[in-house]
């Protein structure tokens, strides 16, 4: 089979731009993309730089954009991105400065990692044997246990995107890990720091990551996990928990959301700075005949959403 | 044709452009909408952070009254048909969840059946599967000769996968693409068209929120999109009632990118008056668009 590869070429040290380089290489049908870019670097081309080791899925460094998507190059096959032998556009991964070619500087990541204190901080004195944990609770996290740390999460990550501070899925993914350990002694200062700016509330639920993840963590998930948790445990002073409160009582009362209610009740009622400056998006909204009614519209069945509230807002099913 | 109508909170309340225009073109169109007057918010994907259970239990109301009327559902937001997609699959695997849900519903004489399950539709879906590109081809009064349009699709309709049908429908991600030209105009792409509007957390950290807006917008700018169309009135708010706020972090001087509602695109080409799809009901003009338009006359 005929590969047709279409990659971006990158040399800092070079002063020279990135550049698209093609290359075509005969390959078996089972070939995978990385395959073919381990044929391009052997057979054609001794300058590509590219990581790789386990070739399985397993060890992670050969995470990069295919086709515009962020995907491990050994999990992807030839076959399942170019059907009929189109060409294959093959890019570092974002979100991460390039080295060279289709390596990429990891050191952002690995310092974000860092950052949510990924090990066991038991509290207490510890005990005669070793920390146990009842298996339902590891079950519970065998999605996040999963991550093989490859960065794809991360590399299409839309809010990484503009804010380089944010802590982005990985992280906050193997935070949820320590979060939910039983044996873990630190949830509450945990969850007080992750609901700190650049922390969870900062996730626009894109769903970029559970899209991209070749483990199926969902970091997504995970996010929404510890929001839940940490509001949960009354951390709640900050505009993303606000908002959710915010939103969820509006429909409680009415059964529907009421958009009007939303700033104020997301930045406090006695925040007037904050309030005022919404105004000039709120005048513009007026004129252009937009704005939302101030007033809760009760839909007919809205004491049956208010019992759905009253029977499910507390419980775990 | 004939669906249980979900028109969603924000068609009610900061869009009711969105709920005139999807009324008018569906009538044009021949899609008979019965309307869930009684439906309750989908919860957005904020209230599942709250509660999953809460959240679940809302949306098996809508299906249950959806169901009751035997027939599909159509929503005209992507955040909604995100949420209900991943609603009816959590339903259908956790028959616990679903058995105490009906319990509870059981109270307004409501029953949700998780397993035979509902279709449920966003109004982008029902043109390209259900009604037929070709068949809106041949309704067109006025095509949309001349116009430049880009895609917004929202992120809900295009993520995850696994859960929107991709397995049944894999050109899902397109569809937006394939009706901009099936309407007459010229197909603008641009790189931010399937990333976030940055609209949810637009309270909790406006600067990165307008940043992604104004980096979507000056891009589709650049490319030479007279306007955008989108099938998520969140979306919409945040790259239409934003915009003026999010021109400081554009990339490009004067931006002015109109944001149709896909029901009014539709609408413009089935040559309804522009007055009735309410295009002017928007922050961004969208004038300049108008008056391409009148260039193109509407046949009768
Ligand atoms: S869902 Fe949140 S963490 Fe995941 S890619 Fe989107 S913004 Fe990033
Ligand atoms: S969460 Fe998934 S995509 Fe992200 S680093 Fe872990 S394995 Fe890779
Ligand atoms: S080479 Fe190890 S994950 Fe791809």
């Amino acid at each position: 089979m005929e590969v047709k590869l279409k990659v971006l070429r990158y040399d800092p040290e070079s002063g020279k731009e990135p550049e698209y380089r093609r290359y075509t290489v005969d390959m078996p049908e089972s070939a995978t993309v990385l395959d073919s870019l381990i044929e391009v670097r052997e057979f054609h081309d001794g300058t590509l730089s590219l990581r790789c080791s386990c070739r399985s899925a397993i060890c992670g460094s050969c995470a990069m954009r295919i086709n515009g998507r962020a995907r491990l190059a050994c999990k992807t096959q030839v076959s399942s991105v170019a059907e009929d032998g189109e060409e294959i556009v093959v890019e570092p991964a974002g979100n991460m400065p390039t080295i060279k070619d289709l390596v990429v500087d990891m050191a952002p990541f690995w310092d974000k990692i860092r950052a949510v204190k990924p090990w066991l901080q038991p509290s207490g004195p510890p005990p005669e044997r070793e920390y146990l944990a009842p298996p339902q609770a590891m079950i519970e996290l065998a999605e996040v246990m999963n991550c093989i740390m490859c960065g794809a999460c991360v590399s299409d990550c839309t809010v990484l995107e503009v804010d380089k501070s944010f802590l982005a899925p990985a992280a906050l993914a193997k935070a949820w890990r320590f979060v939910h350990d039983p044996r873990d002694g630190n949830t509450a200062a945990r969850l007080r720091e992750l609901s700190e700016p650049s922390g969870i509330w900062d996730c626009t639920r894109c769903n970029f990551c559970v899209q991209v993840c070749p483990k199926d963590v969902k970091p997504m998930d995970q996010i929404m996990k510890l929001r839940a948790e940490a509001t949960a445990i009354g951390i709640t002073n900050n505009a993303g928990s606000r908002h959710t409160f915010a939103f969820t009582s509006t429909v409680k009362e009415g059964g529907r959301l009421n958009e009007f209610q939303m700033l104020p009740r997301t930045h406090g009622l006695l925040n007037i700075a904050a309030n005022l400056a919404e105004l000039p998006g709120g005048i513009r909204m007026i004129r252009a005949g937009k704005m939302p009614s101030p007033f809760t519209h009760k839909i007919p069945g809205a004491a049956h959403v208010k019992r759905i509230f009253k029977r499910f807002e507390h419980a775990k099913v | 044709m004939k669906y249980a109508f979900w028109p969603g909170c924000v068609s009610k309340g900061a869009c009711p452009e969105l709920y005139t225009s999807m009324v008018r073109t569906s009538a044009a169109l021949g899609i008979e909408l019965v309307e869930l007057y009684d439906g309750n918010c989908t919860g957005a994907g904020v209230i599942s952070e709250h509660s999953m259970e809460t959240a679940d239990a809302l949306n098996a109301r809508n299906f249950a009254l959806a169901q009751r009327l035997g027939l599909p559902l159509i929503n005209i937001c992507s955040t909604c048909q995100g949420v209900q997609s991943m609603a009816q699959q959590r339903l259908k695997k956790n028959a616990k969840l679903a058995a105490e849900i009906n319990q509870t519903l059981s109270d307004e004489g409501l029953y949700y059946d998780a397993q035979k399950g509902l279709e449920v539709k966003n109004f982008l879906w029902v043109l390209v599967e259900d009604f037929g590109l070709d068949r809106l081809k041949s309704m067109i009064k006025r095509p949309l000769h001349g116009i430049s349009a880009g895609p917004f699709y929202g992120c809900y309709i295009l993520r995850p996968e696994s859960i929107l049908g991709f397995d049944e429908f894999p050109e899902r991600d397109t569809y937006l693409e394939q009706v901009i030209e099936a309407v007459g105009c010229k197909l603008i792409t641009y790189e931010g068209q399937d990333k976030c509007c940055g609209f949810p957390i637009l309270t909790i950290n406006k600067k990165n929120s307008l940043t992604m807006a104004a980096n979507h917008l000056s891009e589709a700018q650049k490319e030479g999109a007279d306007f955008l169309v989108t099938p998520c009135p969140l979306c919409h708010l945040n790259l239409d009632a934003q915009q003026p706020d999010a021109a400081k972090y554009a990339t490009v001087d004067g931006l002015q990118v109109p944001i149709l509602h896909l029901p009014q695109l539709i609408g413009l080409a089935l040559g309804i008056d522009p007055k009735e799809l309410r295009v002017d009901r928007h922050v961004v003009s969208t004038n300049k668009v108008l008056s391409k338009l009148t260039a193109t006359p509407v046949h009768a």
